[in-house]
Parts: C-alpha cells; structure tokens; sequence
C-alpha cells in the first residue's frame, strides 16, 4: 500500500510533458555518489497485514480495556464520550492545516475561538491560546514568559510540581541565565514560610501545581498574595478536570495558568500527544507564545474568525518571536471544545464530583485495612498518597493486584526517596466500582 | 510623496523634529505606505538612555514587524500613549499626530547630522534604482 | 450559508449532552472534605446544549473547513499528503490507545517493541545513527538539536554562541535558534539559490556552533554542494543541522546521513502521512550521528533480546522535553505507514514526489512563457515566473511579481485559487523571492489534479491582468469572503463572553505594553 496514484502510462507522459526521458535525469543536482541508497526495510504490505502485525503487537500490551487502573501521576484516564471520536474523527476535522487562510477554515477558527472562551471560562482567565504541546512545555513556555516580560533572572517552582514538569522547564531555561529554586515543602505542601523567604524583586515568577504531585491542595491564593508584593508574577499549574469543583486560578490571582488539558476528551494514549493549556491576564497578551483566533468581520460586515496578532510568532518575527511553536495540539483541542460543549458546567461538576467520592472511597477503604494510611494530612481531590506500613511494601503487593488485574498507584521512592513506602492511588470516574471492591479484596487477603 | 523641508531624515526612514529641548521622532509617509495599516506600536520607556542606530521602538503591521531606530543618541522622554489607542494615527498623519517618541538628544550637534529633506528624497531615488 | 452562531449563542440553561447517570456509590458533600475557600464559587460558563446541538453544531462548523480529504493543498514544504484512514484504525486499538505511561514496563512490551521499530526504520529512511522519539513537533525537535548541540560545545570546552541560517529559511530556524540561546548570522543565498560556500567560508568562524540548513531548500533544489558544506562546517568545529521539512524529497533518493549531516528532525506530520488535525498534533524525531547520541532526551527505548525496557541513564542528556514518551499516538500513525509502504513504496515516494513537482512547474512555466500554447489559458502569456527554471525536487517556487503592475499580490492570487476549490500555495515563503508562491503537490496527487491545479493558476493570471479587482475581492464564492484582519490585530476580540448576545467580548486594545507592572494584582 503506497497511496501512489500514477499509472505506468501516466508516469511516462509526465516525464515527456517535463521533456526527460527518464526519471534519473531530474536528479542532476544530487551528487551520484549519494543517489539511490541501500533501504534495509522489509517490503510493503497490504491493509489486512499492517493490520494484522499492529494488532500484534496491540495484543502484547494490557491496555485499560483489560486491566482496571490506581494509576494518576500526572496522566489521568476519563471516560471520553462516544460523540467526541464519531464527531473528530471526520475528515473535516481531522486533515485541515492550519487555518492561515482564514475564508477556507472558517469552521476550525471557530471552534478554536469557542475553545479558547471554554478554557478562559474554566480557568477563569481573561486570555487562552490554542493549545501548546502539553501541560509540561506549556509550564517551561509559561516560566519563560515571566522572565522575559519582567526581565528578572530567577523563578520559584514547588519541589510539588509534577517532577516531569519540573524537568522540562529545567530543558528549556538550560543554557540561559536564568535560574530555577526549589521551593521545600513541608507534610505534601509548599512550605509557605520559607516561600516568603526566598522572595525577592529579583524573581520573575513562582509556580506552584494545583492538585500537586502528591495529590495535595495547596494554599494558592496566599501563595499568589506572597508573589504580588513582590511584584512577581504567579503561574499556576492545574488539572482541568477538578476545576468542576476547585476554584479555578482566576479565583485566586494567577497571572498565568497552565495544565494538561488531554483529560477532556482525549484518550491517554501513553501519555501523548498531550493538550497544553496556556491562559494569561490580559496585560500578557502580546507576550503569549502560540496561536490566537480571533473575532473579526468579513467584506460584508459578516461575522467571522482569523488567526491574529501573528506578529508574535514564528514565521513572522522569526528569532524575536515570542516562542517558535508551530504545530501545536489542534485537532485534540477540538476534542476538549467537543467534551466542554457535551457536559456543560453540570456535567463537569458532576464528574468532577463522582472523582472526589470514588477517590476518597478509595481511601478511606484502604486506610481502613489497618497497614495503609495517608502520607499527608492534606485535602485532596481525587489521588492521594497513601503509605505502606512494614512488613509490607507496594512492590511486592503490585504482583499480587496485577493477578488480580488491577494496576495499583504509582510508587514515589523514584522521585522522592523519603517517600519509598508511598504510592499515588488515583481513582477517576473511568474505574468501574466492581474494581474498588475486588482491590479492597485482594488487599484483605495479603 | 511628502517629505516635509522643515523635518531631518534618517535613511532608515524615520523623521526628526528639533522641538526645544527636545527632538520628536515618527516615521515617514513612504514608510507607512510600506508598512500598510499599523495595528500595533511597541514604544520605548521614558528614562531609557538610547544609541544613535539602536532599534527603541516596534511598529506592526498584521503581516509585518519593523523596527524604528533612535536617530539620534539621548534619553527618552515622553511616548505618544494616543498610539496605543489608535495606532492607526501613524496611517493618518505620520508627521503630527502619529509622532512615536521624543529623546532629549546628548550632543545638540548630532540633528544636525541628520539629512536634510532633499538628501532623503535623493537617497530613496537612488536605492530605488 | 450565513455565519454559523456560537455554540454558546446555542446555549440553553437546564440542557446537558452527556451526564455519568445517578451516582453509583456512596455521595460526599464537597463541603465536607474540601476547605470552603478552596471551592469553585462561580461555574465556568461553559454552553448547555443538548447532544444533538453538539453534533449538528459541529457537524456543520466541519462543513466550513477545506481539509486533504476535500482539496488539493500544494503547500511548499508542507508536505499536505494523504492520510490514510488504515491509521485512525492502528491508533484506535484499546492496545495502543488506553495506556497509562506509568504502567509496568512489562505490560507495553508491544508499544516498546513498536517504537523500537520505528526508531530503526527512521535511521535506515536517513541513515542516522539514532533518533530521540520525544519531540512533539517539528520546533520541539529544533529545539531539541540545538539544545544538543550547545550540550556538544560545553563538553568540548568551545564558546559558540551563533548560528549561520540561510535567509531562505522557515521562521522556526532562527526562532529555535534564539529560544535555544543562540545569536542568529543569516546567510545570504547564492544567485543560483543555493548556499555560497564563499559566504559560508566567510562566516564560518570560531563562534559558530552550527549550521542550520534545510536539503532541499525552500526553493525546492538540491544543495550540490551539501558535502563541500558539510566538510567546511566541520573544519571549523561546526556541527551541521539539518531541517527535515523537506524530506519527502529525499526518500529513497538519498540519505542525510551519507551527505554528512550531523543531526536533523523529521515532521512526522508532513513527511510520515500523520494528520495534521487543523495545527496538530504532530511529532519532530530528532536523529543524530553517533557521537551525539549520550545527549538525546531520555529515557529511550533500550531492546535487551527479546524485552524492551525504558533507559533512563544519560548523564549527558538534554533533558527531558515532554511530560511522558512524546506523542504516541502519532508515532502509532507513523509507523503504520511505513510497514504500509515497506522499501519500494519509500522509494516511490520520492520519485513521484520529484515528478509531480516537476511535472507541474513544467506545465506552469511552458504555459505561461508560451502564450496561447498547448494547455495554456487564452490570453495569459507571462505574469508567472519561474525563477529557477532547472529541475526541482518535491517544490519549487513561483513568482507573480511581474502582477504587481496591475496592483496584483501573491496574495491575491492565494485568495482567488480558494474560489476556484484549490487551497493556495505557501506565499510570501521564501524570503528570498518577491511574491513566491511556494508550490509542493504531494506524491499522493493523481495527474488530473495537478492539471487542474495548473489550469486554474494560469487562467486567474490572465484575470490578474483583464480585471485585477475580482481577486482583490476574492475569495468571493465562500460563505465568508475576505476577513479584517487589520481590525482582528487593532482591537483583539480573543473569546466570546456574555452579554449582547452575538457581542463577543474584547481584550483591551491596549493591553501588553507593560508587563510585570500590569499584572494582576492579588
């Protein structure tokens, strides 16, 4: 299968119509000694067999169909409305490029637009652009904006942002002067004290994760208070699918906020592609990286949609661009604009609450076994970390559950060694209450 | 094309008027019709101390960003704030209303060092060919 | 079709489209376990519509859309090929598609053993020795490559701080280059197009760290000279990096591997057939020589026998730049696609790519340079230019400055093609040619499509000079004819908000000059 139109004769008549009498002569410009390399490749195949050979190795995984998930992280698993894929997966939707002729996409620019209202809306923000790559570069692109626009060399980041998040800005600032620190915390979160003393007019922003890491709530409104005084800016790190019942970042003073917006609507996919969300006051526009549609009128007077303020980007301010994104996350954020638009703000409340009560379920079960208990004292939305007393440990216990086909939380001694006895339990409304009773059950009998 | 005696010119298409103690700055009817509808004008602050040649300030177009160059080294002194209403006043009226900056100039000498309004005119000619 | 309202002016109070069904287990106030202030006091105003609404709604907004599976785009370096349905399939199996990246390695063992495979199929397409799958689009992996090659320099002990792009580069050169801290020293192309290895020899001096080149150029030719580039580059120390837009030229033609190119990023999403989803999601792998391998992001997928593992060593490392693996779910595509396509199909890429290039420049250029000729449109005779007439690759590159005359714009004609069903060509694209129009039919365009293509172009340039003024009024034949795009930048109206209803809300037009004075305080 090579999706290769021409015929023979075809092929043939266009070489005459160039005036060739073969293909090789139109190669004149490449160097004989580099043409026509050795292609160590097996051969094509048909439909059935590509088919057949990833449906192979499809079979090799123990995907979520098979196994009931604990797993939270940093990826959360919801369920996706069947209207969402039967609606994205048209042509239409899915093989349009980006919409720089503004007449011939006039659909994707509004939906871009309604996207864009839907993010503001559920952060709670003045401004968002159409999407970055994922919630950890939106973070890094976030970071870079408060350093640039205030022009001060340091920024402040909870060592309770996801550690995925924290190396990726940490990529993106390598090489530059800028510095990033660590703000401690202290029982699962930012230690607000020694945040107010490592303050100064020398930081460009602080950021702090909303759930965090460890599933914690943080104090994020006195947290954006310590930041103003000192005239920096402060950047929150969310989970989209919580903000059905936590207030949003607009609530408590963010100047910008960003999160992983794949959980609505989008499949988990391994954790790619991802949906980068970026909302911003609106005094940051002009700093925004990524595009912006917006409401405009045609000829007419008619009402219509174009990508604008294109002067910070790429193709054409070239190296003073505020970033050099280019593709981002389109079709994904469709996706989000489809499940927003499908379950309202009822419908989000209401998942949002199914997760606070199936994840506190969870928890209050486990700790009821006696050898588990919370790691921190700490509300929390819909994952936790919970801690295995000795003689038992995680490690071990993960055998057991897998034969009973669950996976358990993720254990935190990798990124946190203090914490080698804690895993993060998550349970989102995408786990079948019959998996909570079989968990509880296997953990009775180890 | 208007190209007012009484201005000084940069070849950079910036115009300059000796007003006082100052010397206000904005760009010239040729650039503008270059440029086409200015939807944006980034402007320096007043304080900053400037180079002759150093680009201060950003005027944008829906296409396009360019540059405007100090003419002249000094010190910023006010902006034109009515740019950020209106950046169109720079399409309307490039030589009064849409006046961008004013610089308190170092060395009283260095507008005089500018070209004149034949000189510009020359120069345009002359790279047109 | 008139304009379509919002999906908020659609808005009734009370609808839902999808709900969960009445709680399952045991209900917990909010209240009782959350601190009030941490509470969302407001609901987002998101719409209320039924899911009928939804789907008659955007149904509809799709209608609205130009898309690969409606029309031709002969995009220069866009590379807007088919994408065949087979991989919406692939990627949608429960298999590949509801992983969670932290499960047990041993229960992926078919994605590893997927992405391993691609990572070698990718190096034998371009004879690099290894790739970094992480990038999540063509900039990402910029950014990647640059980022290793300032890694290179520090272990080196060098100080290069610049980098020597063509002015007939895409805007994410110099973009990445700048965002990865380097200083950009464009590079003025040779009168043939090319590279001026007198130019290059000029600025090659102890401070550039690389060159950043794109083979074939934006102009659509092969770089002769690419080893005598490459060999002068590294005599200096410099590393060569190459932009991989344009490789769907290049498959089964040659490898950048052999020309001497130290490290290059693919676009998945052009080359590799991946959707391209209205700006995404694509994928930017990043290949490297050997010697720069220790500098890739990590982790990478390590084959010990018959298991595949994650590797998270690498002291050398950049870096991580994705929250998890990169996009999966378009390397899944990608690697379909080319079990689909197999060696002979890879090689049949480039070669019908090449002639469906040339094949068209041929029709555009005889016709025009011969008017009333075979296959021209009456009357056209000139207006198209073709300033380098010598055998292209994939593109190549047109010029409508000869219009200007009639007050006639690249632009113009980009609008007028849309009436006549055509998406329009890159325009103004590259720098270095006045009112280019930048002109790729992909491989996976049949003859009559491309004649079609050429018949349309040349008839609107003999409007361009009979009646100039139907394409500054163009596209006329769409719902929404030509926007305002000037008012769009002057005053920013970036979301809808409530309140006169078909009112959309704006941004202040005024909004940006201040920066950390104007943010919000407290």
């Amino acid at each position: 299968m090579d999706y290769l139109p021409h015929t023979q004769d075809e092929f043939q008549e266009m070489l005459r119509t160039i005036g060739v009498g073969s293909f090789e002569e139109l190669l004149d410009a490449v160097p004989p000694e580099l043409r026509h390399p050795v292609l160590a490749l097996p051969p094509g195949r048909s439909e059935p067999e590509v088919l057949r050979r990833c449906g192979a190795l499809a079979e090799r995984n123990r995907s979520l169909e098979d196994i009931a998930s604990f797993l939270g992280a940093g990826a959360y698993d919801h369920v996706v409305p069947t209207a969402v894929d039967a609606i994205a997966s048209r042509g239409e939707w899915l093989t349009p490029y980006t919409p720089y002729q503004a007449e011939a996409s006039q659909g994707l620019l509004q939906a871009t637009y309604e996207f864009q209202t839907m993010v503001c809306e559920l952060l709670q923000m003045d401004v968002a652009n159409a999407s970055m790559y994922d919630g950890a570069s939106a973070a890094a692109e976030a970071v870079l904006l408060a350093l640039r626009s205030s022009g001060r060399p340091r920024v402040l980041v909870s060592e309770a942002v996801h550690p995925h998040i924290r190396q990726v800005a940490a990529t993106y600032l390598h090489g530059t002067p800028s510095v990033i620190q660590l703000i401690p915390t202290v029982n699962g979160v930012t230690d607000l004290e020694t945040l107010g003393r490592m303050m100064g007019e020398d930081v460009a922003g602080v950021l702090l994760a909303h759930p965090n890491v460890f599933g914690c709530l943080e104090p994020m409104a006195t947290a954006a208070e310590l930041a103003h005084r000192a005239g920096s800016l402060f950047i929150a790190s969310v989970y989209p699918v919580s903000l059905g019942l936590l207030a949003p970042p607009g609530a408590y003073g963010a100047d910008l906020a960003v999160a992983e917006g794949r959980c609505l609507g989008n499949p988990l996919s391994y954790g790619g592609p991802g949906l980068g969300l970026l909302a911003a006051s609106n005094a940051l526009v002009r700093r925004l990286p990524g595009r912006l549609a917006g409401c405009t009128a045609d000829r007419r007077g008619r009402r219509g949609f174009t990508l604008t303020l294109q002067t910070r980007e790429q193709h054409i301010r070239r190296e003073r661009a505020t970033s050099n994104i280019c593709t981002n996350q389109g079709w994904l954020a469709l996706r989000a604009t489809l499940y927003l638009s499908l379950v309202g703000p009822g419908g989000l409340r209401d998942v949002a609450q199914r997760n606070l009560e199936r994840g506190h379920e969870m928890a209050r079960r486990m700790t009821a076994l006696g050898w588990i208990r919370p790691a921190f004292d700490q509300p929390f939305f819909n994952e936790c970390a919970l801690t295995c007393e000795p003689p038992r440990s995680w490690p071990v216990l993960a055998r057991r559950l897998e034969r009973a086909g669950i996976v358990g939380g993720a254990p935190l001694a990798g990124w946190f060694p203090e914490l080698e006895r804690s895993a993060l339990w998550c349970m989102t409304e995408a786990v079948p209450r019959e998996a909570l009773d079989r968990l509880i059950e296997t953990l009775e009998a180890c | 094309m208007k190209i007012p005696a009484d201005l000084r010119y940069a070849k950079t298409h910036e115009w300059a008027k000796r007003e006082g103690e100052e010397i206000v700055v904005g760009i010239t009817a040729h650039a503008q019709e270059e440029l086409r509808d200015v939807v944006f004008v980034e402007l320096p602050s007043p304080g900053r101390a400037v180079k002759a040649g150093e680009p201060v300030a950003v005027v944008e177009s829906v296409k396009a960003a360019f540059d405007i160059y100090a003419p002249v080294s000094g010190t910023i002194s006010r902006t034109n704030d009515a740019l950020a209403k209106t950046p169109a006043l720079i399409n309307q009226d490039c030589y009064g209303a849409g006046w961008m900056f004013a610089l308190r100039a170092a060395r009283a000498d260095d507008y005089d060092g500018l070209l004149s309004s034949s000189a510009y005119q020359e120069q345009m000619t002359a790279s047109r060919q | 079709m008139g304009p379509e309202p919002l999906i908020f002016e659609r808005s009734v109070p009370g609808r839902r489209g999808f709900g969960l069904g009445a709680p399952d287990g045991p209900t917990l106030p909010a209240r009782e376990v959350l601190p009030a202030e941490q509470l969302r006091t407001r609901p987002p105003r998101l719409p209320e519509v039924s899911e009928l609404d939804v789907v008659r709604h955007y149904t509809r907004l799709s209608q609205r859309n130009f898309c690969v599976d409606t029309h031709l785009y002969p995009l220069g370096s866009c590379t807007m090929k088919y994408n065949p349905k087979l991989h919406e399939r692939v990627a949608a199996l429960p298999g590949l598609a509801r992983l969670h990246p932290l499960q047990p390695e041993h229960h992926v063992q078919g994605l590893l053993e997927l992405l391993s495979e691609l990572e070698r199929s990718l190096c034998e397409v371009t004879g690099m020795d290894a790739f970094t799958l992480q990038p999540a689009a063509g900039a990402q992996g910029e950014l990647a490559g640059l980022k290793i090659v300032a890694a290179h320099h520090r272990r080196m002990r060098r100080r290069r701080d610049v980098v020597l792009i063509p002015d007939s580069a895409h805007g994410t050169n110099p973009a990445s280059a700048a965002l990865a801290g380097f200083r950009v020293v464009q590079l003025q192309s040779g009168r043939d197009g090319l590279i001026d290895l007198e130019e290059l020899r000029r600025k090659l001096d102890g401070s550039v760290a690389a060159l950043m080149l794109t083979n074939p150029n934006t102009l659509g030719l092969f770089e002769r000279n690419i080893r005598a580039v490459c060999e002068l580059a590294h005599a200096r120390d410099a590393l060569v990096y190459m932009d991989g837009a344009n490789m769907n030229a290049l498959l089964g033609i040659a490898k950048p591997g052999e020309m001497g190119i130290d490290l290059l990023q693919l676009n998945l999403h052009k080359t590799f057939s991946t959707p391209h989803g209205g700006g995404g999601p694509g994928a930017g792998p990043v290949g490297v020589r050997a010697f720069l391998e220790p500098y890739l992001p990590v982790p990478r997928v390590r084959r010990r026998g018959r298991r595949f593992a994650w590797d998270a060593r690498g002291r050398r490392s950049i870096g991580r730049l994705h929250g998890f693996h990169g996009n999966i779910g378009v390397l899944v595509r990608a690697h379909a696609y080319l079990l689909s396509l197999g060696r002979e199909g890879v090689e049949g890429v480039g070669r019908t790519a090449i002639v469906n290039a040339n094949y068209l420049k041929a029709k555009l250029a005889g016709a025009s340079a011969r008017p009333g000729g075979r296959d021209s449109a009456e009357g056209t005779g000139g207006g198209l230019a073709i300033p380098f007439p010598q055998h292209c690759m994939h593109e190549f590159v047109a010029s409508v400055k000869d219009l200007k005359a009639s007050g006639v714009t690249a632009w113009d004609v980009a609008k007028r093609l849309l009436d006549y069903g055509l998406y329009a060509p890159t325009v103004y694209f590259p720098l270095n040619v006045e009112e280019a129009l930048m002109i790729e039919p992909p491989e996976t365009e049949s003859k009559e499509t491309l004649d079609e293509f050429a018949r349309a172009l040349l008839a609107i340039i003999g409007e361009a000079r009979a009646e100039p003024e139907r394409l500054h009024d163009a596209p006329e034949s769409l719902a929404t004819w030509r926007l305002d795009e000037v008012r769009a930048a002057r005053q920013p109206d970036l979301r809808w908000s409530a309140g006169e209803p078909g009112r959309s809300g704006q941004a202040s037009a005024a909004a940006g000059r201040g920066g950390a004075d104007d943010a919000r305080a407290g």
